[in-house]
């Protein structure tokens, strides 16, 4: 079976599709690789457990209801066995509602929760052909850095189980690093793609803002959310958008990619310029981490492409941003979560007001009561000009200092993560310090530009001995918005040169043979 | 708590020296058309359907405790 498990997502596609491996036994395959997750990365599975069965999402109806008018009109996608990814199961993020599959988005107050119909992302994945795998880990309605702000539990980086997968897409992460989902669907709000994606040696993609509908998503900060894919590599993550993108009748923000996405096939870099802050070079950066960085931007010499220095004088205000704008979508976001419609309900004797409190003060985690305080002060009558107004400012500065870069290059180039992966417990004592992890992501998110992380190298952690196994570094590339096609064509030509997986060697976990082996 | 809230603001207080005078806030940054739909029916979620996640339904209807506090 393994030799199954080494295929990308795009070959086992593609040899499904010819008949040289049947669908069936690539599915067996994966579900018997991801029952043996011993990360805590998956939160259901297709095979385990009462409510499992091999979900199709057959029957499903988006929304469900009787008739046949649909906001699809006559061409509603639904499952099919046939199409580009005909017989690949995906892992899915929590975060996405599934019909009848129990949906947490990482909370107490969701605990139980099966929503009546599914999410767009993952009706054009079911309607290509492929199949829910299972539900993956997550910090807590997506707010984290480390999946440590999970209600059930963090989740393990398959690299060195006592340090973090990253998050808050940390399950997704996890199964792909771990050898337990081909691929996997994510989140990025500020970097919960890409960050995971870099701190387990893997490829994330965070596309456009409006590139896929984000019906169905659990909201976190609605003008941030996007979602992606976490695969073994650019191409894998090109298969996915181009089945993932597009309008969408149910999300009026969904305004697709024009002319689809083709897979990656270019090698070189000729003819293509690569901005380098300057800010980097005072960037609280761990030593390891920049010599990956410096190295990768040699082989981008290498291949042809023209390294040029660039300035976002106001990407160091990002983080600040950030933790305004985010929280105080999120204080609005959440408020849905009352004990009336749907979740869980605590306290249901005593008045209304009391019923509220309690739900919300037993079924949120720290993290997010955390957020909501943050957020309803930030939009506090006497603060919101301070903080709410300025960060939206800043964010409009930070929009332009991109739209100038990209007067003078093609892409802009960053480490993903300041770090290698870190211990589990090492930041939870400080909010602040974890918020800093999303330094060099959060601003593509605030400007809305499509940004993926590529691994590109090992670095030992800073402070380990001699002889420390290294830890995955990730490359940050983010191009113009709507750019995807030709951001995925130089990560795709740079993935060649630098062939991290081969150059890793059996330290790869997903060449372990999945966890259990380990 | 209180601390790390504290602590969080004084490093997001650090945008409120910037002279943003004049800058225009971006609340969204995809330039967006309004999307308009024909004014048809859709299929919407029947009501055992909306109500069977609901905590407490009651007869078609989600039930709720009382908005006023219990009288002693």
């Amino acid at each position: 079976m393994a030799d199954l498990l080494d295929l990308t997502v795009a070959e086992a596609a593609a040899k499904i599709a010819a008949g040289e491996i049947s669908a069936d036994e690539y599915g067996a395959a994966w579900r018997d690789a991801a029952a043996t997750d011993d990360l805590n990365a998956y939160l259901w599975r297709a095979d385990g457990g009462p409510s499992s069965g091999d979900w199709t999402g057959a029957g499903e109806s988006a929304p469900p209801g009787e008739g046949t008018e649909t906001p699809y009109g006559a061409g509603a996608p639904a499952p099919a066995d046939s199409g580009p990814l005909a017989g690949v199961p995906i892992a899915v993020k929590d975060i996405f509602t599934t019909e009848g599959v129990p949906t947490t988005a990482g909370s107490r107050i969701l605990e139980g929760y099966r929503p009546p119909y599914t999410a767009t992302a993952v009706r054009k994945l079911t309607a290509a052909g492929a199949r829910v795998l299972g539900k993956t880990n997550m910090d807590e309605f997506a707010m984290g850095s480390s999946n440590e702000n999970s209600a059930y539990g963090p989740v393990r980086n398959p690299w060195d189980r006592d340090r973090v997968p990253g998050g808050s897409s940390g399950g997704s992460a996890a199964v792909v690093a771990g050898g337990l989902a081909p691929a996997a669907l994510g989140t990025d709000t500020g970097g919960s793609i890409r960050q995971p994606a870099s701190l387990t040696g893997i490829v994330g993609l965070k596309p456009t803002y409006g590139a896929i509908s984000r019906f169905g998503m659990i909201a976190f900060a609605s003008s941030l959310d996007q979602c992606g894919p976490l695969t073994r590599d650019v191409a894998d993550a090109a298969l996915l958008l181009g089945v993932m993108e597009g309008k969408d009748p149910l999300d009026s923000t969904a305004v697709g990619l024009d002319g689809g996405v083709r897979l990656p096939t270019r090698e070189d870099l000729s003819g293509l310029r690569f901005g380098v802050p300057k800010e980097i070079g005072e960037a609280a950066l761990d030593p390891g981490v920049r010599a990956v960085f410096e190295a990768t931007i040699a082989r981008i010499e290498d291949l042809g492409g023209e390294i040029a220095e660039v300035a976002l004088p106001h990407a160091e205000h990002g983080i600040s941003a950030y933790y305004v704008i985010a929280p105080a979508e999120a204080s609005s976001n959440l408020a849905r979560y009352d004990g009336v419609r749907y979740g869980q309900r605590v306290g249901g004797d005593e008045d209304l007001v009391t019923m509220y409190e309690e739900t919300r003060a037993r079924g949120f985690g720290a993290e997010v009561k955390r957020r909501i305080m943050l957020g309803t002060y930030a939009l506090s009558s006497g603060y919101y000009d301070a903080y709410y107004g300025q960060a939206q400012k800043v964010r409009t500065r930070i929009a332009g200092d991109f739209d100038a870069a990209f007067e003078q290059v093609d892409f802009v180039v960053t480490p993903t993560s300041p770090s290698v992966a870190f211990g589990l417990g090492e930041k939870t004592a400080d909010p602040l310090a974890m918020y800093l992890n999303d330094f060099f992501t959060v601003p593509m998110s605030l400007a809305g530009i499509p940004a993926i992380s590529i691994p590109a190298g090992l670095a030992a952690p800073e402070g380990a001995g001699d002889g420390a196994a290294g830890l995955p570094v990730g490359f940050q590339i983010a191009a113009p918005a709507f750019g995807e096609q030709k951001l995925l064509e130089a990560a795709h030509a740079l993935e060649g040169a630098l062939g991290f997986a081969a150059a890793a060697g059996d330290g790869v976990p997903w060449k372990q043979g999945g966890a259990a082996d380990v | 708590m209180a601390g790390e809230l504290s602590g969080i603001l004084g490093h997001v207080d650090r945008i409120s020296d910037l002279d943003l005078e004049g800058v225009e806030p971006t609340s969204h940054v995809v330039a967006l058309e309004n999307v308009f739909r024909a004014d048809v029916p859709w299929t919407s979620l029947p009501p055992e359907v909306a109500l069977a996640s609901a905590p407490e339904p009651f007869e078609g209807a989600f039930r709720v405790p009382s908005p006023q506090a219990p009288v002693d």
